[in-house]
């Protein structure tokens, strides 16, 4: 299948190990992984802070960018992202855009899925002959679990790769307490959220705990760093591509 | 008036100063404090996850609980659609069976018609059930301006009012009280309490009882609010627990009932919907111990002069915004806030407004509005939100209530002017939208490396972003971006090498099939 | 003219008018027109009641008086109250004072009440709840509400499956009080105590062949 990478504007500029993992595993999957160069940002930092004008100009440069009909599914190595295309885009299309947009909108949302979505629905892969001898706990991310719907589909994943040790984590669809610029203006609120979602994750004894959204990630794994916590963060990606020939590294900064 | 003109207007806000649909600060302030309240964070954390538990249990038992939420979500909506029609048929059905209906366009008519009234029958003292209508406007405050007593029946309420305190919950206005401080707030405040009382929950209920009893039995007005409204039959439904709503709606001589124009519901039948969807959500349980149904007045049954004030208060205000109309679907369950961990971590109180949580952040800057300076602290609530979604999820007449936030803070950065925030979203966008631009931003960003320490991490940050790193550490940027990998040497290597595997793992599997073939 | 009414209705058809949103159907795909067979209501009616601390005692109509005048001594009760159109040969069981109510009976005169007995007009099996709508038998609703013990008999073939049933059989009019166990509050803590305001004890009589 011909896939669309979308890297996500933070996983381009801050978290690229994540989206090499969603390339390489896709590509070592048999399938044709393309990067439209021209691709930014989806623009849910705008949205989900209030602006929806502003974000006009990278709906349509997303749509574009990936409406070509060669380009089968879009994928992208976040479950926020995904679900601000799928949900988002309309609204400000519909508000803001022509129709055009709109019809640009439509036709691309149709066809974009979060990784595990990817793998599960869409290629009807669960085991991606990954080989990863830690202690993992999956923390769901909100928009993946409330928005996307993606269920245990990334459970199913991690389930079938060989050496892992899957343990779960209580209360794990609580959130982590990001919310995007929820974090900086309601940063009391936020940190408490983190502190409890931490003393989770610590109880678990777990080496790593993974998630399909670096933004979450990296919130949650700056509050482990904080604590000098034995548990560092990884995306979900990360834990698929690794295999007994090409182990993930474990060196590089967190997610 | 305007509508004889044949040009709608936008239904005006209530004029601030009367009720409490507004706080005193921002919500990052005032959460500031309830953050730092431990034993408020042990209560609240305790409460809400008993309460989850058992309404995940309830609603789970019902096969046809989604079909349920459908169609009470779609009635709610149909009734939005139609509210005059169904007010004016509910006033008419009210009356003939000897009621009165009154209207009040904001809170401070409301509170003087129910002052007019209660002045009417000489008495100088109501009894209420817990009503979060007559919360919101205040009327206690009023009556008491007035010389008139009014005496909180429901436990929680009660516990409140004895402590000169602010309800923190929809359901549950106590819940940020522990037994051990409800214990004390009776020892001190229930005349003639006895002095031996403990904190056991059966006692302190036994102590409420016995203060209550004499009340109940003596009272000639008592003050309400209604959960529904039956437009068809004129009938009025208050459901409870405790008994004190019957004891209310049915011995004194004089009732007055104070609903929203939102609790209207067309069909008598349409209860068979909300009795499921309310007391699961709400208590978790698979029903309330009473709902008292009434319908004017029955001769030889209960008050005999009964009261109907209908209340807008910003409630046509927000019917005229086609988004935020959804948050009049509320039927006050309480679930969201059971579910949503800045409540779970805040409490109530940080909302400052009757209506806390998720749909207090939506419902109230649309009955009072937020004003376009800064400091109006009902502006801070859309934000008060992680957008974690929960609060969807648990809704009974499915309010999306995470777009509601987003739009509300669409709306409110819509009025606001300029503000460095929006400048900065601007400038970011300007450079998101040229891939060109963006790519030299990605560039720059990797100077993040040199503040960084040796470990590799950035732990403080200036303003905006110190909230941030006040307890969280930022890793460095990395020496290079994707997209650079992508077009590198070593990332086309990269690419090659997981080709080839597919492309050997394929081979594989093919001669996997020929030996197959073969045998 | 009342202005506030016209103000109010106003501006709902303004706000209509500037925010038109499309007629919705209302779909109406949950379960009604249920219907379970006796044993399966009884069982269900029974754990429900139970599970809110109610006592529940079944019985063939010819024990009523029994199980009544039983339930009455259990609990030491001397001065009962009845509404009205209550059959009479239900107290045959009992031996203390018994008072009929009337609508010039005070709610002090009804808080001295030991016990109220009440016929019902509908219970739903689901949810464990009883309907009384003050008809003759059922008095009127303080009669239920004051006195400590409230007693309700119940016929088994007016006790639908679940709360649609039982709400397609109220009559709107009536005054009607849904029973749900004796009165209760979660409100400290959320720890669910059973005994308020309202009765502190419910019996429930389930007629079976009735």
């Amino acid at each position: 299948m011909r896939i669309g990478l979308f890297a996500t504007c933070l996983g381009d500029t801050l978290f690229p190990d994540a989206v090499k993992a969603t390339a390489i595993l896709l590509t070592r999957l048999g399938h044709d992984v393309v990067f439209p160069p021209g691709q930014t940002c989806c623009g849910q930092m705008h949205i989900n802070t209030g602006y929806q004008r502003e974000p006009v100009p990278l709906v349509r440069n997303f749509a574009d960018r990936f409406g070509d009909a060669s380009i089968e599914a879009v994928v992208m190595p976040s479950g926020s992202c995904a679900g601000s295309v799928r949900h988002q885009h309309r609204i400000v299309a519909d508000r803001y855009g022509d129709a055009a947009l709109r019809a640009g909108v439509e036709t691309v949302s149709a066809k974009t899925y979060e990784l595990s979505e990817l793998l599960v629905d869409v290629l009807g892969v669960t085991q991606v002959g990954a080989y990863f001898p830690h202690r993992v706990t999956y923390h769901p991310t909100c928009h993946s679990l409330r928005m996307l719907r993606v269920g245990d589909k990334p459970l199913q994943l991690l389930r079938e790769v060989e050496g892992i040790d899957l343990v779960e984590l209580p209360g794990a669809e609580s959130c982590c307490g990001f919310g995007g610029t929820f974090a900086l203006k309601n940063a009391g609120t936020s940190t408490a959220m983190l502190h409890d979602k931490t003393d989770s994750i610590t109880a678990t004894g777990a080496e790593v705990c993974t998630a399909g959204d670096s933004s979450c990630l990296m919130h949650i794994g700056g509050g482990l760093s904080r604590i000098r916590s034995g548990t560092r963060t990884l995306h979900l990606a990360r834990i698929l591509a690794a295999t007994r020939t090409t182990p993930d590294a474990l060196t590089e900064a967190s997610v | 008036m305007s509508t004889f003109l044949g040009m709608p207007a936008p239904p005006p806000r209530p004029p601030p100063g009367t009720g409490n649909l507004r706080g005193d600060q921002a919500f990052p302030r005032a959460a500031h404090d309830e953050l730092g309240n431990d034993q408020l964070r042990r209560n609240l954390g305790r409460a809400t996850s008993t309460i989850r538990a058992k309404r995940l249990h309830v609603t789970g038992e019902l096969p046809d609980w989604e079909a349920l939420r459908d169609a009470g979500s779609a009635i709610k909506t149909d009734t939005m659609n139609r509210l005059p029609e169904l007010l004016e048929q509910l006033e008419r059905k009210v009356t003939e069976r000897g009621g009165t209906v009154h209207w009040a366009r904001d809170a401070a008519e409301a509170n003087e018609i129910v002052a007019r009234l209660v002045k009417a029958t000489g008495s100088d003292e109501v009894v209420k059930v817990k009503s979060m209508a007559t919360q919101e406007i205040g009327l206690n405050e009023h009556l008491e301006s007035v010389g008139i007593t009014p005496y909180e029946t429901d436990l929680a309420e009660l516990i409140v009012q004895l402590a000169h305190d602010k309800p923190s919950h929809i359901l549950v206005p106590a819940i940020h009280r522990n037994r051990d401080e409800i214990r004390q707030i009776f020892l001190d405040r229930i005349p003639g309490v006895d002095p031996e009382l403990d904190n056991v929950p059966a006692h302190l209920a036994a102590a409420a009882r016995g203060y209550l009893r004499e009340k109940f039995l003596t009272a000639k007005v008592a003050v309400s609010g209604a959960n529904f409204g039956i437009a068809e039959t004129g009938t009025l439904a208050v459901v409870e627990s405790e008994g004190n709503g019957r004891m209310c709606l049915t011995l004194p001589d004089t009732l007055i009932t104070v609903m929203g124009i939102e609790k209207v519901l067309p069909r008598y039948q349409d209860l068979e919907v909300f009795l499921q969807l309310l007391p699961r959500s709400s208590t978790g349980e698979r029903m309330n111990p009473y709902t008292s149904l009434w319908t004017g007045v029955t001769p030889g049954d209960g008050p005999r002069d009964f009261h109907l004030v209908l209340l807008d208060n910003g409630r046509t205000a927000a019917l005229a915004d086609t988004i935020g109309r959804a948050a009049l679907n509320c039927i006050r369950c309480s679930a969201c806030l059971n579910v949503c961990p800045v409540y779970e971590r805040t409490g109530g109180h940080a909302y400052g407004s009757t209506y806390p949580g998720p749909i207090g952040a939506v419902l109230t800057p649309q009955l009072a509005g937020m004003h376009a300076a800064k400091d109006d602290p009902n502006s801070s609530l859309p934000y008060a939100s992680s957008l974690c979604g929960a609060c969807f999820d648990a809704c009974p007449v499915k309010i999306d209530i995470p777009s509601l936030l987003v739009e509300l803070r669409h709306q409110h950065t819509e009025q606001t002017g300029v503000t460095t925030e929006k400048l900065a979203m601007k400038a970011a966008a300007a450079v998101m939208r040229r891939p060109g631009l963006y790519t030299t931003a990605q560039k720059a960003s990797g100077l993040g490396r040199v503040v960084a320490g040796r470990d590799g991490t950035i732990s403080r940050l200036p303003p905006p972003f110190s909230g941030w790193s006040d307890s969280r550490d930022t890793a460095a940027p990395p020496r290079e971006t994707f997209r650079s990998w992508f077009a590198s040497d070593e990332g086309r290597a990269a690419l090659r090498a997981a080709a080839t595997e597919a492309n050997s793992a394929r081979a594989e599997e093919n001669s996997d099939h020929d030996e197959k073939d073969a045998t | 003219m009342n202005s506030a009414r016209d103000t109010v209705l106003g501006r709902i058809r303004d706000a209509l008018a500037l925010a038109p949103t499309p007629a919705v159907a209302v779909p109406r795909d949950h379960r009604t027109g249920r219907v379970l067979p006796d044993d399966e209501r009884l069982a269900l009616f029974t754990d429900r009641l139970l599970d809110y601390k109610a006592g529940v005692h079944p019985c063939t109509a010819d024990r009523t008086a029994d199980i009544v005048g039983e339930v009455l001594r259990e609990h030491g009760v001397r001065r009962v109250g009845v509404p009205a159109g209550l059959d009479g040969r239900w107290l045959d069981g009992y031996e203390g004072e018994v008072r009929q109510d009337d609508a010039d009976v005070s709610p002090s005169q009804l808080d001295a009440l030991d016990a109220v007995v009440t016929a019902s007009a509908a219970g739903c099996a689901e949810t464990g709840t009883i309907f009384l709508d003050g008809s003759p038998g059922q008095g009127r609703r303080a009669l239920s509400l004051v006195p400590d013990l409230h007693v309700c008999v119940v016929d088994l073939s007016t006790v639908e499956a679940g709360v649609p049933e039982a709400v397609a059989r109220l009559v709107p009019e009536r005054p009607t009080t849904l029973i749900s166990g004796p009165s209760a509050t979660s409100d400290i803590e959320l720890e669910r105590v059973e005994g308020v305001h309202g009765p502190r004890t419910l019996v429930v009589v389930i007629r079976t062949d009735a």
